[in-house]
């Protein structure tokens, strides 16, 4: 390797950690003043490429000058800016109040209604943009070629912190940002306009990420799937910077440019699984990321978010459990081969929501990549049926003890964190292991995943599959709700009420929180490995975002505060997404705007709603 | 007989000393109140023995065994109790959960996933709630009790684990007048009853000069005063730096109150 190709390798490291640093400062500043963590960052990103293919082009037909294609980007970044401010008039506002994990399901549901939104303006097809007049050309760096753009992304990084820098602390907007990011109560105290300040902040946040996504239409083309992609990556910078931190944001954008460009060289197939890595070992030696500083603890003791007094069931409850349960062991004798499908993933999808809940109603640790463990607990059943040639007993054995033995491995970082931090964790070991099912192609298919995970003989038919689902996935719900009000359940609520209090009367926090999460991953591994055997079929979507979106939505929708909750949600959320989903091409917009109205109109979900009634 | 032994504790926060060279003792069935000026290093010196921070140099040993710089789970295995500035109890349990759920840490079985928590010590949790005067509230949840009788609870959970020292970090904090003195006699007699060693921080001087046993004096992270209420308040020292001529009188005062 010659000194050349180590510079150009380099640089344009450099040039990438720019464009991601622009991107990460506007989520760092939004999530510092108003505490949300945005996940339409991303699609704010797309709209900002979008935006740009669309008008950029258009000014360029008058005059093809470089200050016309960035009058164009500009234009761009303020539209985008324009649509932050609408988002945080109609939704955001009403939201600074709910909890952490409500916050992210919302803005998650921004990202779906976005998507739909897109495809419908622009179409499927990947927009190319066009490329910068007077930087069209390539420079010559020690004997290699490097394209100018680039040179230009390595100065407008830098350029763009200082004048944020400029911004924080030369200005009173500036000033009020920083004040807000470190105690938004004495902000809100000293009398400071927060909504204005809310909007304002919001604006310079959506813009940036419409500066980065416009800055990029050069070098990609607009695409219907560069929202998510960013918005982890993203969320990757912001975490390892410290949430809050421009500066950190810059340092931590420009370690991982440089990480990738070279780790391509080294391990070419798993650059994304070194980013995670990364974020991992910064978090466990400073939980707060490089520049950020721990959370100032609240004053007051508040009441948790989660499951309250837990009661065994009165005489409605057993009625109604065990209606639940007949009826899901009549559906084979009277349902048709849909109904059973349905059903089966409805017993299914109950069993990973409830363990699922089990971390976070019970035990206020938000998982954001429970799927990671439910689709470990497929592939490994999946895999070790075909390629392993075992039966189907053994592989659904092995299920719940993959998932189990990941969670395990995961969870003895997550366990050390707390809050948002642990929330990005989970979801960045959940992109790991998605990365690895996507991109170890001779195992796991990549892509495509594998076929032919089917049952034993004697449980081949549908009928008799959903029996087997049905005890599995019964008893092992029954199970864990033994353990919700078993001693062990108690010492999770007490961990998670008051955590110096739980300290203080001889628990190990960590090492409870720890063997909750390991458990939980088995639980959603076994869930996982019935799910491979119903499809037929392993796939990387088994691990990724919008499935453990989807697990959150459940336990939602069937309230966090009840241990059977999750039951409910699972099934109401799978019916309703197995009845509207082939009605329309719009699915995504309408499970979007279901989310946001299930977190502004039903906060305490289903279950929730019931004990209201009762009450 | 020494329960507690605290050993030259020094603990500095970047260039702020908070504790230079703390030394005291503390015998079973003593209580010690540590007092001083806000920033004085009271706290510090707290948490150093509870193990909520460790100290730069120095020793804590608790009847003979070294538990310096032990975690609190730990500090509490050993025979410490605790109780906090502001009270911290587990909000979404009933009161009797609270100390049936320290009754589970006590006796070890925190990993047991099968036995129904809410039957289990429910006797013993009530006995403890019966010392502190809240066995009546036992089936409410906690967060429905007024600020006084959080602090009793908290009490009752803290004697959970059968210590044989507590810690109590401004017991009377944020109470009314007529609560403070109710729980400061409650402490005590469960001290002198049980031979539990009470350390205790303060800034109401009433409790302190009316129950405190010995006195330690800590200004600006030193101790400037170590003695009986009377020699405390004798000190011209104290006087000077700490308790002022109003506070001198008070100090009288709550001490015939209490005594006659």
């Amino acid at each position: 390797m010659d000194v050349g190709f180590i510079v150009v390798q380099s640089l344009s490291g450099l040039a990438s950690a720019s464009a991601l640093f622009i991107i990460a400062s506007g989520l760092t500043l939004v999530f510092g003043v108003t505490r949300i963590v945005n996940f339409a960052h991303g699609s704010f990103y797309m709209l900002g490429a979008y935006i740009a293919v669309t008008v950029v082009p258009w000014l360029l037909e008058i005059d093809r000058s470089p200050t016309l294609f960035f009058t164009g980007v500009l234009i761009s970044a303020i539209a985008v800016g324009v649509l932050g401010v609408l988002m945080e008039l109609l939704l955001l506002r009403r939201l600074y109040k709910v909890p952490e994990l409500f916050q992210l399901l919302a803005t998650f549901g921004v990202v779906l209604m976005v998507q739909d939104a897109v495809l419908k303006i622009w179409g499927p097809v990947d927009i190319p943009g066009p490329r910068a007049p007077g930087l069209r050309h390539g420079v010559e760096i020690l004997g290699q070629r490097f394209p100018a753009y680039e040179l230009f992304l390595i100065v407008i990084g830098p350029a763009v912190l200082g004048l944020l820098w400029l911004l924080m602390h030369r200005t009173r907007f500036g000033i009020l940002i920083r004040a807000a990011t470190r105690d938004r109560e004495m902000v809100g105290a000293l009398g400071v306009n927060q909504a204005m300040l809310f909007t304002g902040t919001l604006f310079l946040g959506a813009a940036l990420a419409g500066l980065g996504g416009a800055l990029q239409i050069p070098r990609v083309s607009a695409s219907s799937q560069m929202d998510l992609s960013i918005i982890t990556e993203a969320f990757v910078v912001t975490v390892i910077g410290g949430m809050g931190s421009v500066p950190g944001a810059f340092l931590a954008a420009v370690l991982i440019g440089q990480l990738q460009a070279f780790g391509v060289l080294v391990f070419p197939k798993i650059t994304l699984v070194l980013v995670f890595l990364l974020m991992a070992a910064v978090l466990v030696v400073k939980p707060w990321g490089l520049l950020g500083r721990p959370e100032a603890a609240a004053g007051r003791a508040a009441l948790p978010e989660g499951i309250l007094a837990v009661r065994g069931f009165g005489r409605v409850e057993k009625l109604i459990a065990g209606l639940a349960i007949a009826a899901m062991l009549a559906v084979p004798v009277f349902g048709d081969a849909y109904t059973v499908k349905v059903a089966t993933e409805v017993l299914i999808f109950a069993l990973a929501a409830f363990s699922l809940n089990f971390l976070v109603g019970n035990g206020g640790i938000v998982s954001f990549g429970h799927a990671a463990y439910f689709g470990l607990g497929a592939y490994a059943a999946g895999l070790l049926v075909t390629k392993g040639g075992l039966p189907m007993e053994p592989a659904l054995l092995a299920a719940p003890i993959a998932g189990g033995l990941f969670a395990a491995l995961f969870g003895f970082f997550v366990v050390r964190l707390s809050g948002i931090y642990l929330a990005m964790l989970t979801l960045a070991f959940a992109q790991i292991a998605y990365a690895v099912c996507f991109q170890w192609v001779e195992v796991t298919g990549g892509d495509n995943g594998v076929v032919g995970v089917w049952p034993s003989a004697w449980a081949a038919s549908r009928q008799v599959y959903h029996y087997v689902v049905a005890a599995c996935a019964i008893l092992a719900i029954i199970a864990l709700r033994r353990v919700v009000y078993a001693p062990f359940g108690a010492t999770l609520r007490a961990a998670r009420d008051s955590e110096q209090r739980a300290d203080a009367i001889g628990i190990d926090v960590r090492t409870h929180r720890w063997l909750a999460f390991t458990l939980a991953g088995g639980a959603a591994g076994l869930a996982g490995g019935l799910y491979a055997f119903s499809k037929g079929s392993i796939d990387p979507t088994l691990l990724a975002i919008p499935l453990s979106v989807d697990f959150l939505a459940m336990i939602l929708l069937g309230g966090i505060q009840t241990v059977m909750g999750a039951v409910a949600g699972a099934a109401a959320f799978h019916t309703i997404k197995d009845i509207f989903m082939p009605l329309t091409d719009f699915w995504r917009f309408l499970l979007g705007a279901s989310i946001i109205a299930l977190v502004l109109v039903f906060p305490r979900g289903l279950a929730g709603a019931f004990a209201g009634w009762r009450a | 007989m020494t329960l507690l032994a605290v050993e030259g504790l020094n603990k500095a926060f970047g260039g702020v000393v908070a504790a230079r060279d703390v030394t005291f003792a503390l015998s079973a069935g003593e209580m010690l109140a540590i007092i001083g000026p806000n920033g004085a290093g009271k706290s510090t010196t707290f948490n150093m023995v509870g193990g909520q921070l460790r100290p730069d140099t120095g020793r804590v040993v608790l009847a003979g065994q070294d538990i310096t710089g032990q975690p609190p789970r730990q500090v509490c295995r050993m025979g410490v109790g605790r109780t906090f500035q502001v009270a911290q109890t587990f909000l979404s349990m009933s009161v009797v959960g609270n100390v049936q759920m320290a009754l589970i840490a006590h006796h070890g079985r925190t990993r047991d996933m099968v036995a129904d928590a809410a039957r289990l010590y429910r006797d013993d949790a009530l006995a403890l709630l019966a010392r502190v005067g809240m066995e009546g509230e036992a089936d409410r949840p906690i967060g429905e009790l007024a600020y006084g009788d959080v602090k009793r609870v908290e009490l009752a959970i803290a004697l959970a684990a059968a210590p044989r020292l507590l810690l109590m970090d401004e017991p009377t904090a944020g109470m009314a007048p007529r609560e403070r003195a109710a729980l400061m006699q409650l402490t005590a007699d469960i001290a002198r009853g049980g031979g539990i060693g009470v350390l205790f921080t303060e800034h109401d001087m009433d409790a302190v000069f009316a129950h405190a046993d010995r006195i330690l004096v800590l200004v600006r992270g030193e101790v400037i005063a170590e003695g009986t209420p009377e020699e405390v308040r004798a000190n011209p020292e104290v006087q000077r730096v700490y308790l002022g001529t109003s506070g001198h009188k008070a100090a009288l005062r709550a001490r015939r109150a209490a005594h006659g």
